[in-house]
């Protein structure tokens, strides 16, 4: 495994599309703390590609850099060869890039109906509401309900569906399976790889690197707010021990 | 009864006062996390843009019930862009600072040309139809006389409140404002300018309060301080009915217009109190308000 340096960050790559997604010596800030220092890594079209690391690693923060919801944020992240490090989160989202967070955000003062409606259509070719029905049964029965009256796998469920639906194809998912119990993470784990079948690109963050395994095609290890590594899907098991080390499990 | 009736009209034609500026309040406290102290204030310019209006321009008062409003709320969103959206993230103290600053400079400089006393401002004598005189003249109702004009701003206010819960209550536009309520960041990561809507909003409550100052000018005059003498019972209002709820704000506006014109009639030395009293009992029992959501 070569050591990664900041201008290489992407060492190993599938024999997937172009690439979708480059992040270059991002840097972020929360206030005065400085929580990114220097991520490197991208992501090809049709891949799935998951961060790993540590909690307080800067995962979640990566994300949230990328999609311009964090104030201060340096280096470079270009998507479809466009640079989004001083663009505002309302027109990266209108670029066909979506987010669900960790907390899922699922309003509690809208009904399901309404948080499945929320984001508006960026682009053609996102799912209908049959097709996102056809994914989550469950959803369709709560339509009524307030938001946050579902239980926790309904609202992620609710939390992907919704995103779905806006011709975004470039989808960030923030541990999707926080929380939840294995049937459901199973079920999460089917949509994801449907949808990349489907031709989504999908950027993940997990903490449960076993789930991970079942949809990822390549690793970044995130540590201290830096990629430290990385790896295909095939190379995981000759990474094993590293990787034990890196999440300290 | 004729008395009792008397007062309770005043009382909800107040109620209707009341609910629209509370109303507009609370739309206006959700969003921008702002108390806004200049409310009275542009209640007061909705007024004097109708007298402007009909004065200098000839445009009487149905034009100045469109009008006013929407330059008004123009105004409020200057406003938004140019001082209050920097307010973001500061403690209400800050809101409440400048908003009222803002009340005192506004105030004060429509004191500065037009003094403290009332200039009239005429009920409309038009359309003629169906045997109304405009809004002018009044209706035996059998049990009652019913001033035209009195009974036409409690419905026409009804009518605007219900109009802006389901704004918000209901449509598509309204499902973004309440989700930016609660989490403003992640709205605007689906796509949404949440900024832009956060000035709407702000143009929307002002607007509401310059209405209810158009609706006003006719029965109370127009005067720089109107708004001013008025606000802290709406203040009051608001803080009994609780900041949480579009539907809250409106049914308490109403209501507490209707307690002060029982209690004008029953014991009128109380009427200018009771808000005042029920306000320190709700603050005692539940102190987010009778509908109101724990911050």
């Amino acid at each position: 495994m070569p050591e990664l340096s900041t201008a290489a960050p992407g060492a190993v790559k599938t024999a997937t599309g172009g690439q979708i997604l480059s992040v270059k010596n991002l840097e972020a800030w929360y206030g005065e703390s400085h929580i990114l220092h220097g991520i490197n890594f991208d992501v090809n079209a049709g891949e799935v590609v998951t961060l790993l690391g540590r909690n307080g690693a800067g995962k979640t923060t990566t994300l949230k850099s990328i999609m311009g919801m964090i104030g201060k944020r340096t280096g470079s992240v270009r998507f479809n060869s466009e640079e989004l490090i001083r663009t505002t989160s309302d027109r990266i989202a209108r670029l066909g890039v979506a987010f669900c967070p960790e907390e899922r955000g699922i309003f509690a003062s809208l009904d399901v109906r309404e948080n499945l409606l929320l984001p508006p259509v960026v682009r053609a070719g996102g799912l209908t509401l049959d097709q996102i029905f056809d994914l989550f049964p469950n959803l369709k029965e709560r339509l009524a309900s307030q938001g946050t009256k579902l239980s926790g796998g309904e609202q992620q469920m609710l939390a992907i569906a919704r995103i779905l639906r806006t011709g975004a194809s470039f989808l960030m998912l923030d541990e999707p399976t926080e929380g939840l119990a294995p049937v459901i993470i199973q079920q999460i784990g089917h949509t994801i790889a449907r949808l990349k079948r489907e031709g989504f690109t999908i950027l993940l963050v997990e903490q449960n690197f076993r789930f991970a395994s079942t949809v990822a095609d390549r690793y970044y290890i995130v540590e201290h707010g830096k990629v430290i590594d990385g790896f295909a899907n095939s190379e995981l098991s000759a990474n094993m021990d590293k990787l034990h080390t890196y999440l300290g499990v | 009864m004729q008395a009792l009736y008397a007062q309770l009209l005043v009382g909800l034609i107040n109620g209707s006062f009341y609910a629209l500026l509370s109303l507009g309040l609370a739309v206006i406290f959700g969003m921008l996390n702002i108390i806004n102290f200049a409310h009275g204030a542009l209640y007061m310019m909705g007024a004097f843009c109708a007298y402007f209006l009909l004065n200098l321009g000839g445009l009487g008062y149905w034009w100045a019930l469109l009008i006013a409003p929407i330059a008004v709320g123009i105004f409020g969103m200057i406003l938004e862009r140019t001082l209050l959206q920097w307010l973001a993230g500061l403690d209400h103290l800050y809101g409440l600072l400048l908003t009222f600053g803002i009340a005192l400079i506004v105030q004060g400089v429509f004191q500065n040309y037009f003094g403290s006393s009332g200039l009239p401002y005429a009920i409309p004598d038009y359309p003629k139809i169906a045997g109304f005189n405009g809004l002018q003249g009044g209706m035996n109702l059998g049990f009652m006389f019913l001033p035209v004009y009195r009974g036409w701003v409690v419905v026409f206010s009804l009518v605007v409140c219900l109009a802006t819960w389901f704004l918000i209550e209901r449509t598509r536009l309204g499902a973004y404002l309440r989700a930016a309520t609660e989490n403003p960041t992640l709205v605007r990561a689906f796509g949404i300018n949440v900024p832009r809507m956060i000035t709407l909003t702000y143009g929307l409550g002002v607007g509401l309060a310059a209405l209810a100052g158009v609706l006003s000018a006719p029965i109370n005059q127009v005067r720089p301080l109107m708004g001013a003498d008025l606000i802290i019972v709406v203040f009051a209002v608001v803080v009994i009915g609780g900041m949480g709820s579009i539907m809250g704000s409106i049914i308490t506006g109403f209501a507490l217009g209707v307690v002060e014109g029982l209690t004008k009639y029953f014991y009128p030395e109380a009427s200018n109190t009771v808000v005042f009293v029920l306000m320190v009992l709700v603050l005692l029992v539940k102190p987010t308000g009778l509908t109101g959501r724990a911050a």
